[in-house]
């Protein structure tokens, strides 16, 4: 069984149809690239699997729970973990505080627990401070911990994103142009990272613009235009086929 | 009840539901230009009743003591975007609306300061011989009131879409970025808003203290009544404002009116807030709402 | 770590708080004016008020306009029940605050999907609304002539009502709300507010479970302001609508805002300056006192807008930039 589904997904907004039928799968293990033209869909995509947006038609399973009529922080709840186009980083709170956010669906330690100090919260305290500096550590960032997230520069504050997603301990991770503003040794840096991620058993999809990027990260591809998948397949197919050349006519593979 | 009770009902409804119409047109005004509500937008209906009071005491003719003071509390606005928005257009809404906030408390209190707790009366502008119609009394000041209500929405209409100025203000709502790429000055824009909008609540103001005299503490509730009004007709939409202004006006007078209970006048100002909060809960955009509201 | 070594620990990462602490219970050894004493009785109510709205909008990011609703709720709860109804006002002033929690959570559901001015004129609509009822509802509030005789606390037969008494009583229960405040800034809670107030889409995303926790916040906010009426009335036994006007309202949202809402000192500093400000304009005129406070908000937003515990901060950048200028102006990049 695929760890996601998309099964026939339409998503209209008024009269705008942004998804038209799209359907794919995931398997655990993989990692999967999302590209297409500018507005082909992609982050709507991203918004219905993470149960920020509901399909106009069709359904999205995570293993075999219907994701339809979750709100996010039940994604999160389930596996599902994100980063965002436009980076969603908490900027003035430390590096370390933006990770230990991640850690809130791993604790129990509620409101009056806070209050009151309560042993269940220093107790969670501790472990969420172990965990978040282990997450750092995955994406290299453990140095910077006790820096403002406004800081950090574009390559780092994408890190931190998904240094943050990881602290969910999802099972599925979804990347939303991570490469974005990123010179060619930062993008290296972040293959090495996404390699090392998959290798622990993430599996993730990922939203990208750089063909090199993605040519060289994934098992296999998936290219929408204008809302319709157009092509699936490994990376060299995909390189290869008339449609997808033509959509992106003027883009560089 | 009677015919004419229900109709005299309806009128001082109409009555009240202008100044609230005239109120919520100027909190568009604004919010159209800025994204602002401006919540000391009732202090401006106040202050220009208050001055017109003080004037019209000093000697100066009705219609004269009428003009100027819409005239000075334009003024005041102008100073007020000046000093307290303009520093803060680029801040959070939240900064913005405390502001506004902090300024309609310094009014109210300058306000009390100035011309003390009583509340004043002004003399209506052509008497006070109640007109009958169909069997009910109106008096002369509630068509004044619906008049200027009228002639300033037509002025605004022929400003919006005929004059050059006009057509900026309307640009700069709808994308400021690219108005401002087309030379139009954000600021100026900014600064006609206010001036304009004061100058509107003042006119509500004048046109309104005659009927029911004017105090320090007169402006908030017109405020809140004219802000409930906008979220009724539609946040943005000037014709919604002055639809929401009206209909508020009727229900109030009309739960004032129906109403089995004892003293049910006292009810009356929690009316604008019940239909404040029904708006928001179940149809935020209003009844004529076009602009869409951030909602999470 | 051995106990002693624990205790000079706690100490030393608590030393503001509890040298406060220690200033604010020392108090009545040193104020021997019954007026003083009064006015810090008063500090302990405002104080618990203000914290309430400091979680709510510093921490959770919303804003309240009509909290002076649910201080009237603890107040006239309070003065309700232990007058009608003979109870313990101890009990009175637990059930009031349930209440408050109840309507806290009744209209934060559909109120905190409400965002900016929105919320700010739902929360007014709905401060505007209790005010109405507290006059209206004469069968129960004795509409404007208000409640009289309203009882004393007491502990164990212990009278609380003699001013020292109630003073530690009343600041016992505020610096606890205090500490508890604080203890939430660095806490898994603590955090997903923060979280949600920066980018709520993003907190989503991480699990945060955005609605229930701003409901809950605006909850606990109203538990906060229900406690500080209760104490009041307990205090002045004796309750008016007039105490519950849209300007009452105002000044708890103008205490936040000058003491800073980013932190909870903000709420400690906020209070004690809309305190005693009016002592010291008191030599001028009483009238100008919300003139004052008017202006001082705007004038914060402006020149100081993370409020008064940002002072050190803003205090800092201006003497670099005066020390050394091009080096100031390097690191600020």
């Amino acid at each position: 069984m695929p760890i996601l589904s998309v099964q026939g997904v339409s998503k209209r907004f008024g009269g705008l149809e942004a998804l038209k039928d799209v359907s794919f799968a995931l398997y655990e293990g993989q990692v999967k690239a999302l590209i297409g033209p500018n507005g082909a869909g992609k982050t709507t995509l991203f918004n219905l699997i993470s149960g920020m947006d509901r399909p106009s038609e069709g359904h999205i399973f995570f293993r075999d729970r219907d994701l339809g009529r979750l709100h996010p922080h039940q994604a999160s709840g389930l596996g599902i973990g994100r980063t965002f186009q436009h980076s969603k980083v908490f900027d003035d709170m430390t590096v370390l505080d933006n990770v230990k956010v991640g850690r809130y669906g791993r604790g129990r330690a509620g409101i009056f627990s806070a209050f009151l100090s309560l042993p269940r919260h220093r107790r969670e305290e501790r472990e969420v401070r172990e965990a978040s500096l282990g997450a750092l550590k995955r994406v290299g960032l453990q140095e910077r911990g006790s820096e403002p997230a406004g800081n950090l520069p574009m390559g780092d504050r994408h890190l931190l994103e998904i240094a943050r997603s990881l602290a969910t301990e999802p099972r599925v991770l979804l990347l939303d142009e991570p490469a974005a503003g990123l010179n060619n040794e930062e993008t290296e840096q972040l293959m090495g990272i996404v390699r090392r991620i998959r290798d622990e058993g993430v599996t993730i999809l990922l939203v990208e613009h750089d063909m090199g990027f993605v040519m060289d990260i994934s098992d296999e591809v998936v290219v929408l235009d204008y809302g319709k998948k157009i092509a699936e397949g490994p990376p060299l197919m995909i390189q290869n086929d008339e449609q997808v050349i033509r959509a992106y006519l003027g883009d560089d593979l | 009840m009677s015919l004419d009770q229900f109709l005299q009902y309806i009128f001082s409804g109409i009555t009240n539901g202008s100044i609230y119409a005239l109120t919520a047109l100027g909190f568009t005004l604004i919010y159209n230009a800025t994204d602002i509500i401006n919540f000391a937008q009732g202090e401006f209906v106040m202050l220009g009743g208050l001055t017109a009071i003080s004037l019209y005491e000093w000697g100066v003719p009705l219609p004269i003591a009428c003009l100027g003071a819409v005239a000075i509390v334009a003024l005041i606005g102008v100073i007020f975007e000046l000093l307290a928005i303009r520093p803060l257009l680029s801040a959070g809404i939240i900064t913005q609306i405390i502001v506004t906030v902090g300024a309609s408390l310094a009014l109210r209190t300058a306000a009390m300061i100035i011309w003390g707790r009583e509340a004043l009366p002004l003399p209506p502008l052509t008497g006070d011989t109640p007109i009958k119609v169909l069997g009910a009394t109106i008096l002369p000041q509630t068509l004044w009131v619906l008049g200027a209500t009228l002639a300033i929405v037509v002025a605004l209409q022929i400003f919006y879409k005929r004059t050059l100025t006009g057509k900026a203000v309307r640009a700069c709502s709808v994308n400021p970025t690219a108005a401002r790429l087309m030379g139009v000055s954000y600021s100026r824009v900014v600064l006609l808003s206010f001036g304009l909008s004061a100058a509107i609540a003042a006119t509500g103001g004048v046109l309104i203290a005659p009927v029911s005299f004017m105090g320090y503490s007169s402006g908030a509730l017109i405020g809140l009544k004219g802000f409930a009004a906008c979220i009724l007709g539609g946040l943005g939409n000037p014709a919604g404002a002055v639809a929401g202004g009206l209909i508020l006006g009727i229900l109030e007078s009309l739960t004032v009116g129906f109403l089995p209970i004892q003293g049910s006048s006292g009810y009356k100002d929690a009316v604008a807030f019940l239909i404040l909060l029904l708006v928001l809960f179940v149809k935020p955009q209003g009844l004529f709402g076009q602009r869409t509201m951030e909602k999470v | 770590m051995t106990a002693v070594t624990q205790v000079v620990e706690y100490v030393r990462r608590h030393a503001a708080f509890i040298t406060f602490a220690v200033v604010v219970m020392a108090a009545p050894f040193f104020v021997h004016s019954t007026y003083y004493l009064s006015i810090l009785a008063f500090t302990a109510t405002r104080l618990m008020a203000a914290l309430g709205l400091n979680l709510l909008m510093g921490q959770a990011g919303q804003i309240s306009l009509g909290h002076a609703a649910f201080v009237a709720v603890g107040a006239y709860g309070s003065a309700i029940m232990t007058t009608r109804w003979a109870l313990d006002p101890w009990l009175a002033m637990a059930i009031a605050a349930l209440l408050a929690a109840a309507i806290a959570g009744v209209l934060g559901v559909p109120t905190l999907k409400l965002k900016g001015h929105y919320l700010a004129m739902a929360t007014l609509g709905f401060g505007e609304i209790v005010f109405i009822l507290l006059i209206q509802l004469k069968w129960l509030t004795s509409g404007s002539d208000g409640i009289v005789g309203i009882p004393a606390l007491s502990i164990a037969g212990l009278d609380l009502g003699r001013p020292k008494a109630y003073h530690w009583i009343a600041w016992g229960v505020a610096l606890v709300m205090f500490r508890m405040t604080l203890n939430l800034v660095d806490s898994r809670v603590g955090r997903s507010l923060k979280a949600l107030h920066r980018a709520e889409i993003a907190a989503s995303s991480l699990g945060v479970n955005t609605s229930f926790r701003k409901v809950q916040t605006f909850m606990v906010s109203a538990v906060f302001a229900s406690i500080a009426g209760s104490f009041y009335v307990y205090y002045i036994h004796f309750i008016s609508p007039d105490s519950f006007t849209i300007t009452f309202s105002v000044i708890l949202l103008t205490t936040v805002v000058i003491g800073g809402v980013g932190s909870v000192w903000g709420a400690v500093w906020g209070t004690l300056l809309m305190m005693f400000l009016p002592e010291y304009l008191k030599r001028f005129n009483q009238d100008y006192t919300n003139l004052t406070f008017g202006l001082l908000m705007i004038v914060i937003m402006i020149f100081l807008p993370g409020g008064l515990v940002s002072i050190g901060g803003a205090f800092n950048r201006v003497r670099r930039r005066l020390r050394r200028p091009d080096s100031a102006r390097l690191e600020e990049g």
